[in-house]
């Protein structure tokens, strides 16, 4: 069943749309991410979720019920939400126990329901013994359970993360976002959360919404959208990629010095005209020799350039008689110099058929 | 500015108050004196307050924490009382500076006399100056050493450095305290009234007063004050265009450490500069003042048998208003700060959360009594309730409204800061867990305030208990004010007695900001203020 629905949600600030359009639909329990650059309209997406902005146009609804529509709002709170907000905005002038007591106080529940489940979602978060500390003795990392405890105490409806990692050190980041998934997998309550962060989107989310200029481009969960990205847009926002950009002739696919069997490309049936494709660095194959003829993509060229990174090799190679540029990362142990003759190999399994360059 | 336009009895629209108002020669002097005046201030002020400001930011100058006191004690007096001080220095032949030098060469005369258009421009701009300091130390503040270092890099040495970089990239903050200098100069009443008015030249404040006393012209006055009006808004306008030009004001604020320069020898030449302005400004014209105030007659100099503590109860016992004015003084500034704060607070919240339409127009008019100067709000408020059916003239009730509306814009800036030092999130947090916006207001945002609160009410209050300008044309017999009555003291040339007064209402502030400043933090009374 459909928990929280956007339709058509649209979000104009003057003349600019910060929200355009946007259709989505949550099912009980999911967690997705709105990812995206800054500027694609997430965070004010994320807001009108919460009831802080009106929409322009479209509605929200949970469960059936309209909660934003352009003629009424219900305010925030009286939509049983709660939020963890990018500052975490714990309040200084309580202690961390009262913080998270705040909102079970405001549901008038018996004082002794309050302590008992203050006391164990601060067990949950690992902040019991700092129950009576004030928010300034924190660190960030134990402001940011305190928001967490603060905002799933109170079993809400949705949860909403507004870049809830982006104050946190890099080490800190990566504890937190499996803080994060693990506390989904113990409550299931719906969430939303909105990042720029691919990895902390990857690691938590059921389903990503990529976002770009107010738009959704694609909606899939993570595996699919890094293998299969459906617009130029996602294949470069998520994961470094090469763009292939390539012609039909014939049965034969004809790209800047080198073709390609059209056979073998994915929707080969599909295929006329302009055709282009998405391939991962690591998903290239690298050799010295020329590679037994297969099902397999071949290129044939020379190295440009090459850096290592302790963890893989980095190498540019340009096709023969073409100004392309492609990138292919392979083990630390496959070292080529540069000037190298050498033979790339692709699994067409491995490459995602994108629209052509200013066709988005 | 309606007034001016009518005619006395009907209330008809006319000209002639205006013509009035400019028709001699020497209303037009007073005009000219008062931007003469300004100018001069002004530049006498650059020239104390830019190598302080310089000194204290970024060198090793020894005392930086005691000038910073001193130059604090400068801010707080009420630059009438310094004037007084003044008056006891360096009045011809009787003040103490021209006595000593009399005493010295055996001179008939001495050497300066206060009352001239020049002493009364130096008295001024020794109470002044704080203003161009408070400005150019935040602008020095915040410049980072980079900066310099870049310059020395290139082969630059830290004299070229300091002119050639430093100074012009604070220029703009400069350029701002210096129009709020000029601006206070020309507006400032207290200074004027005891200087000028017996070295029988006028400035526009003191000729304002002249049409208000009897018979009170007050159409007239509401006419001669428009150009003082003008003058003001036009400057105000130019100020905040350089404070939002600042494009070169590389205000980077984290970016780079900011070290000290060491000066060598040159360090000690700074600091008795320093301390030679201070001196000026706050400990001879304080000693003299005291010596008055505890003085059976201050020109029978410093002796034990001229000791007493008459005067202060003279003051506070026998004098039949003196010691009614302290407590109306210290009960109208507590209920104006209590007003404006509440009134800027209230007016900041809507704003920030644009909870009514046309907010910036709201916003536009709290901080419009800012550009009025004092006296022309006091001729305003004459003009608006002194006539029947409101009739207040003379009432408590106009002299509090009249300081709330003066310090409005205070109230509000401050109340704006504090709002907007809270991040919404704090507010929407309270929303979005189910509490309503009284709830986030009473849980979060007022417990979150209260600090910056009492910092803005005791900033209100202080000024206001020593508000002359627009005291002096709204006060009745029984609703006169510390200022007022240090004004008709030194009329009566009751020196003794008006310095007792004075000092009582330096000590009363000196406490309540040294318990502030324990309170508060050093800075808060002089850090600058965001507009």
């Amino acid at each position: 069943m459909s928990k929280l629905s956007l339709i058509g949600l649209t979000k104009a600030f003057g003349s600019t749309k910060a929200v355009d359009g946007v259709n989505l639909t949550l099912r009980e329990g999911e967690f997705v991410s709105l990812l995206g650059p800054s500027g694609c309209g997430k965070t004010t997406t994320l807001r009108m979720i919460a009831g802080f902005i009106k929409p322009t146009s479209g509605t929200i609804e949970m469960e059936g019920q309209v909660m934003s529509s352009p003629a009424m709002m219900v305010p925030p709170e009286r939509r049983g939400m709660s939020m963890i907000f990018q500052s975490y905005a714990i309040w200084p002038n309580m202690t961390v126990g009262q913080n998270v007591a705040f909102g079970l106080k405001l549901r008038k529940l018996p004082n002794a329901e309050v302590e008992q489940r203050v006391n164990r979602i601060l067990e949950v978060v690992q902040m019991r013994h700092l129950k009576e500390r004030y928010p300034s003795e924190l660190s960030g990392g134990q402001q940011q359970r305190v928001a967490l405890a603060r905002a799933i105490v109170i079993e809400p409806q949705v949860l909403l993360l507004d870049e809830p990692l982006s104050n946190l050190d890099a080490n800190l980041r990566e504890e937190m976002r499996s803080e994060i998934r693990r506390l989904h997998d113990a409550f299931r309550i719906t969430t939303v959360y909105v990042t720029h962060d691919q990895a902390e989107a990857m690691v938590t989310s059921d389903r990503i919404v990529v976002m770009n200029l107010g738009k959704i481009d694609q909606v899939d969960d993570p595996v699919t959208l890094y293998g299969k990205p459906k617009t130029r847009f996602v294949a470069g926002f998520i994961g470094r990629t090469n763009f292939l950009d390539g012609r039909v002739d014939g049965s034969q696919i004809v790209f800047p010095g080198f073709t390609v069997p059209k056979a073998l490309a994915p929707d080969a049936n599909e295929l006329s005209g302009l055709a282009s494709f998405s391939v991962r660095p690591q998903s290239i194959a690298l050799h010295a020799s020329p590679p037994a003829a297969g099902h397999l993509w071949r290129i044939q060229g020379e190295i440009v350039e090459r850096a290592y990174l302790g963890e893989y090799w980095e190498y540019v190679i340009r096709p023969d008689g073409s100004e392309q540029r492609i990138r292919v990362s392979t083990a630390p142990n496959v070292v080529h110099a540069v000037d190298d003759r050498v033979w790339l190999e692709i699994d067409p399994a491995r490459i995602a058929r994108v629209p052509p360059p200013d066709a988005a | 500015m309606q007034s001016s336009l009518e005619e006395v009895d009907t209330g008809a629209f006319t000209l002639m108050n205006y013509y009035t108002a400019f028709s001699r020669p020497r209303y037009i002097t007073a005009l000219w004196n008062s931007l003469r005046l300004g100018a001069m201030v002004t530049v006498l002020c650059l020239i104390f307050a830019v190598p302080m400001a310089w000194a204290i930011s970024r060198t090793n100058m020894p005392g930086k924490n005691f000038i910073r006191l001193l130059m604090l004690g400068a801010f707080i007096t009420p630059p009438y009382l310094g004037a007084i001080g003044w008056i006891l220095l360096a009045g011809p032949n009787s003040g103490w500076i021209n006595r000593f030098y009399m005493a010295l060469t055996g001179a008939p005369e001495g050497i300066f006399d206060i009352y001239t258009f020049s002493g009364l421009a130096f008295v001024i701009a020794i109470y002044s100056f704080p203003f161009i300091f408070i400005f150019t130390a935040a602008a020095l503040d915040v410049v980072s050493s980079e900066m310099e270092d870049a310059a020395n890099i290139l082969g630059a040495g830290t004299v070229r450095t300091t002119l050639k970089i430093t100074l012009p990239m604070v220029l703009p903050a400069i350029m701002a305290g210096a129009i709020v200098t000029f601006l206070e100069a020309i507006a400032l009443f207290g200074t004027p009234a005891l200087i000028a008015i017996p070295a029988r030249f006028n400035v526009v404040t003191t000729q304002l007063l002249q049409f208000f006393s009897q018979p009170i012209r007050a159409e007239v006055a509401a006419a001669y004050a428009v150009p003082l009006l003008l003058v003001t808004i036009a400057l105000f306008g130019v100020q905040k265009m350089i404070t939002r030009r600042r494009g070169f004001v590389a205000l980077t604020g984290k970016g780079g450490e900011r070290r000290i320069i060491d000066l060598g020898r040159g360090r000690w030449v700074m600091f008795a500069y320093s301390m030679a302005v201070m001196t000026l400004a706050v400990i001879l014209p304080y000693i003299v003042l005291a010596q008055a105030a505890l003085a059976k007659g201050w020109g029978r100099g410093f002796s034990w048998d001229n000791l007493t503590l008459k005067n202060f109860e003279y003051l506070l016992f026998q004098h039949e208003t003196a010691a009614q004015s302290v407590i109306n003084s210290f009960t109208y500034a507590a209920a104006a700060a209590f007003i404006a704060i509440g009134l800027g607070l209230a007016i900041a919240y809507i704003v920030s959360r644009k909870l009514l339409p046309w907010v910036d127009v709201l916003s536009f008019l709290a901080m419009a009594p800012f550009v009025v100067p004092g006296i022309v709000l006091a001729i305003a408020f004459y003009a608006a309730y002194a006539p029947p059916p409101l009739a207040l003239y003379g009432t408590a009730t106009i002299l509090i409204l009249a300081f709330a509306t003066r310090f409005l814009p205070i109230g509000y800036a401050n109340a704006d800061a504090a709002i907007r030092s809270i991040n919404p999130e704090m507010e929407e947090a309270v929303r979005i867990l189910g509490g309503g916006r009284l709830m986030a207001i009473r849980k979060v945002m007022a417990p979150l305030m209260k600090r910056s609160l009492i910092g803005a009410w005791l900033l209100v209050f202080i000024p206001a208990t020593r508000e002359l300008s627009s005291a002096m044309f709204l006060y009745g017999p029984n609703t006169r004010t510390m200022s007022v009555m240090l004004m008709d003291m030194s009329e009566e040339g009751n020196f003794e007695h008006l310095a007792a007064l004075g000092f009582l209402l330096l000590a009363a502030t000196l406490v309540i900001v040294a318990g502030a400043t324990a309170f508060l933090g050093r800075d808060f009374m002089m850090r600058r203020e965001k507009k």
